[in-house]
């Protein structure tokens, strides 16, 4: 039987967390609502991004369910076809890839372009979830190694060249995050620390001198907007100013001036959350932080409740992954971070980032669900 | 794995911390300092343009316009933040310009100002509509309009009218005109620098939003422009011109005033200038050439250039003795030529003598001796107090341009100066109008002026307002002295023998003296025969109607020789055109 073989239970099924499912929808509305203001024609027609927006918001709920339906454990057995088939595309990309702003980040299939480094990031968190899992806490040298080598450094360079370092030092992040969750032997950690700390200065200008110019502009530009603010600084000034303007109520839904009159720049993608804040102010501000937070703590939640360690890995990776790409692009619109390119999940337009979002939506609620089926 | 429950209460404290800093940044940036955000929104979606408001327009007084507000095209590009696809080789082609000016115009503007870059200005109407058609193939590219001047008149009453132009480098650094937007015209000289504020009106403003490519998407908000207060003059533009014309292109300077009240109603100096190349923007090389004219264009003669008045000043020297008591109208001397003082000789201008001459022979005939004379009987200071009396050594204060005070000596004042006393000699140059004795050709109207009126030397009017004419001095004359002293004035005119008979009109009755200005002290014979700046400068004051004045006037001729010559017809053509302008020829003719 089908049923039998995906494994669907009617339990599971039961235990479906529609909270976990109606959080993200709900972002993914108010973030085309938003991305339709934010691009609203003022004089010139442009394509209409709300419009293809919906349209992957279809295709995201039916991964969604695809991806909750069945055992997550099958996944322990695919993590290494679907981390190898990662690596492909992104190498992929880096041949074969058109370029977009500077950066070779997309693949084209047929009409469709899509970010492999998007895709990727699920399989990552995946693979090392089992790697961790199969792997006694706390951590020795060799696996720590083998995970560094494998898991970090070959997709980092592989992201490095595309580039897209917001992804790649998220997933660093993620990685990282992972593997003090599962523990690691404390004189390693001492030693780590140690090498971090005296190779600091060095490491700051191998970095320095590796970052491409735009890159540097936005490290300055971090430490002071002001230096030039119709230059480097102007992103991350129009940001504060499209937040700041929105007050406590907002100027109103399609009110907002920044991102039409084109004063915000990636007024639709990296920088949605200002024009959101700028219509629906504190208020519904505070409002969407609170889902992100709501969303990540059930993440973890989920993790706390995961039957066993895989469950538990992959849902911290995923829970944290969004933690780190909320603080990392709601922090940048409010000029507490350096302007990295990464979007806010959910919100932001982007078709592929939005279908990998969802997949680990699914992937937690995956988790939650078969936390009472006993293992056999 | 560690303790599951101890690593994921840490994880989830993490995510209420992010929580936690969010809040407080969205606390700072939208309630802190959201009013700042919110103004700074507004200031880069809404771009407040000009709409320049109209000048007032002067007329003179019969309500004839000397101005005519004339539009002003500048082609402007309006700064792109984005600073892409701007076609300068087209561009150079539209506007006819080299590519070179037109980047260095662009790259010269300030990145943060959003004020439009001006690349050409003055454009005439083809051009405009060249640009107009051509508009939507350079995205920024937009026409802006001033309001400029036209002068109808030319360089007729230029240094009254004055002209517009706009602010100079050198002013803007010095602060003047603050707070009047960028790029306005403003009054530079005469009338349309003295009243410039009332003329200026207050521009208005279009509030347009814009977006971040500096397109214009819509007008929120238009407060529109208040014209500026229209002004009369109390000037009359055909005595005015018909002044001018009667100059005949010498030098010199004219000043007409309503004796009842100081307007004015022509103020001539020569040579003038065209305000109408001011307007577009005068070019370097014409600016030069007016700067080095060898007649000084730009002097107004009429407050700035002061001579020794000569006969015209024995008009005062008359009436102090009379006033003073020292002589009265019958009282005599024999001229025979000079008069001996010392080692040194008074002459006469005639030489041969007048003979027996009396108060009204010595007016009419403008006999030194006579003068010499009573000038001894007076002494120089009681001369002095009835020419202050009668405005003379005092700036006018009218604002026009810098006022010169002219000279009238005392004793004292050669003391404090010189350190030496103060000799007969010069008493008896004083008392006809020589040596130290300086005025301006103002100043002369104001004198006649008060002669005609009474006394009163009024403050000259610019303005046909009705406003109470203000006195800056005044004499307490004698009907009897009054009487006398016109008398005289009539038969300079009039008289046979008198020395203003050029200034003689059939239709209407004059009263006068001439004056001459020694620029070197030869014998007249043979200053004829020099050239024209070794010539004396030619004066002539007058008034008419004799009875009931209507118009008192000076007349100002540089080497213009004897004032009778010279002086005396532009007097008579000036009285004249005003007389027929202001409609008492009309009056006359219908009487008769």
């Amino acid at each position: 039987m089908l049923r039998d073989r995906l494994k669907i239970s009617y339990q599971g099924i039961r235990n479906f967390d529609w909270l976990m499912f109606s959080i993200p929808l709900l972002l993914t509305l108010l973030g085309i609502m938003t991305i339709y203001s934010a691009t609203r024609s003022v004089l010139d027609t442009q394509p209409s991004f709300y419009v293809r927006q919906s349209i992957w918001l279809c295709l995201s709920v039916a991964a969604l369910f695809v991806s909750a339906s069945f055992d997550y454990r099958k996944l322990i057995n695919l993590a290494y076809h679907l981390y190898g088939a990662g690596l492909v595309l992104l190498f992929l990309t880096i041949m074969l890839g058109h370029t977009g702003m500077g950066a070779q980040r997309w693949l084209r299939v047929g009409p469709l372009s899509f970010q492999p480094s998007e895709l990727f990031r699920i399989a990552m968190i995946i693979v090392v979830a089992k790697y961790l899992s199969t792997k006694r806490s706390p951590l020795s040298v060799s696996p720590l190694a083998m995970l560094v080598f494998l898991f970090v450094l070959i997709p980092f360079c592989l992201l490095y060249r595309q580039p897209d370092l917001g992804t790649a030092i998220t997933l660093v992040g993620i990685v990282v995050l992972m593997v003090l969750v599962k523990g690691v032997q404390r004189r390693i950690l001492a030693s780590v620390l140690l090498v971090i700390v005296i190779s600091l200065p060095f490491a700051g200008n191998i970095l320095w001198e590796g970052l491409k110019e735009y890159q540097r502009n936005r490290l300055v530009a971090f430490i002071d907007p002001k230096v030039d603010p119709k230059g480097i600084g102007y992103q991350i000034e129009q940001s504060k100013i499209t937040i700041g303007s929105g007050k406590f109520f907002g100027k109103g839904y399609l009110r907002g001036t920044q991102g039409p009159f084109r004063f915000l720049p990636e007024k639709h993608t990296d920088f949605i959350f200002s024009v959101f804040s700028e219509e629906w102010g504190a208020v519904g501000s505070v409002f969407v932080i609170s889902l992100y937070i709501l969303l990540i703590i059930r993440g973890y939640e989920t993790a706390f409740y995961a039957k066993d360690e895989f469950g538990t890995l992959l849902s911290i990776g995923i829970s944290t992954m969004f933690l780190l790409y909320v603080f990392i692009n709601i922090g940048m619109t409010m000029g507490l971070m350096p302007v990295v390119g990464i979007p806010l999940p959910f919100f932001s337009y982007g078709g592929t980032a939005l279908l990998a979002n969802f997949i680990c939506v699914g992937l937690l609620i995956n988790v939650r669900m078969r936390r009472f089926i006993l293992f056999y | 794995m560690r303790d599951k429950r101890k690593t994921i209460t840490i994880l989830a404290y993490i995510s209420m911390a992010v929580f936690v800093v969010f809040l407080l940044r969205l606390w700072q940036l939208q309630i802190l300092k959201g009013s700042y955000y919110r103004r700074q929104s507004e200031k880069n979606r809404v771009r407040v343009f000009k709409i320049p408001a109209p000048r007032g327009i002067i007329f003179d007084r019969n309500g004839i316009p000397l101005v005519k507000n004339a539009p002003y095209f500048i082609a402007s590009l309006i700064p792109d933040l984005s600073k892409e696809g701007l076609d300068l080789k087209g561009l150079s082609r539209l506007l006819d310009m080299p590519v070179e000016e037109l980047s260095r115009k662009i790259s010269k503007h300030k990145k943060h100002v959003l004020e439009p870059i001006r690349l050409k200005e003055g454009l005439d109407f083809a051009e405009v509509a060249r640009i107009e058609a051509r508009r939507s193939d350079f995205p920024g590219l937009v026409v802006e309009t001033e309001i400029t001047r036209a002068y109808p008149f030319g360089s007729t009453g230029a240094h009254l009218i004055g002209y517009l132009s706009l602010p100079t480098e050198a002013q803007l650094r010095k602060g003047l005109f603050a707070g009047i937007p960028k790029g306005t015209f403003v009054g530079q000289w005469g009338v349309e620098a003295l009243y410039d504020k009332r003329l200026r009106g207050i521009p208005g403003k279009r509030f347009i939003e814009v977006d971040a490519l500096g397109r214009q998407l819509r007008t929120l908000k238009v407060v529109p422009p208040r014209k500026g207060e229209d002004l009369t003059l109390s000037v009359d533009i055909r005595t005015q011109k018909a002044a001018e014309e009667a100059f005949k292109g010498k030098a010199g300077a004219l000043m007409a005033l309503d004796p009842k009240d100081g307007e004015v109603l022509a103020l001539v100096s020569l040579p003038s200038f065209d305000p109408n190349l001011f307007v577009r923007g005068i070019s370097q090389k014409q600016w030069r050439r007016l700067q080095r004219h060898p007649g000084h264009p730009f002097l107004n003669r009429v407050f700035q250039s002061q001579y020794p008045p000569g006969s015209i000043f024995k008009i005062v020297t008359a009436i102090a003795a009379l006033e003073e008591g020292v002589v009265d109208e019958n009282f005599s001397v024999d001229c025979t030529g000079a008069v001996h003082v010392g080692i040194w000789k008074f002459s006469c201008w005639k030489g041969q003598g007048h003979g027996r001459t009396a108060l009204r022979k010595a007016m009419v005939e403008s006999c030194d001796v006579y003068f010499y004379e009573i000038g001894r009987l007076l002494g120089m200071d009681r001369i002095a107090k009835y020419a202050n009396a009668l405005g003379l050594g005092i700036a006018p204060g009218v604002g026009l341009s810098a006022e010169k005070t002219g000279l009238i000596p005392t004793t004292s004042w050669k003391l404090r100066k010189k350190g030496i006393p103060w000799y007969l000699g010069e008493t008896f140059n004083a008392a006809i109008g020589q040596g130290y004795v300086s005025v301006t050709p103002a100043q002369a109207a104001l004198m006649i002026s008060a002669i005609a009126n009474g006394g009163t030397v009024y403050r000259p009017e610019l303005l046909n307002a009705p406003v109470s004419p203000e006195p800056i001095a005044k004499l307490s004359l004698s009907r009897k002295t009054l009487r006398v002293i016109r008398d005289s004035l009539v038969g300079v005119v009039e008289d046979l023998k008198g020395t203003g008979g050029t200034a003689k009109s059939e239709i209407v009755g004059i009263a006068g003296k001439t004056g001459t200005a020694q620029v070197i002290k030869i014998p007249e014979s043979v200053k004829k025969k020099l050239a024209s700046k070794y010539r004396d400068h030619a004066w002539f004051v007058a008034y008419a109607p004799v009875k009931n004045p209507s118009i008192a006037l000076s007349v100002f001729v540089e080497h213009g020789g004897h004032g009778g010559e010279t002086a005396g017809p532009i007097a008579k053509a000036a009285i004249e055109a005003y007389m027929k302008s202001s409609g008492y020829y009309v009056e006359r003719q219908a009487e008769n």
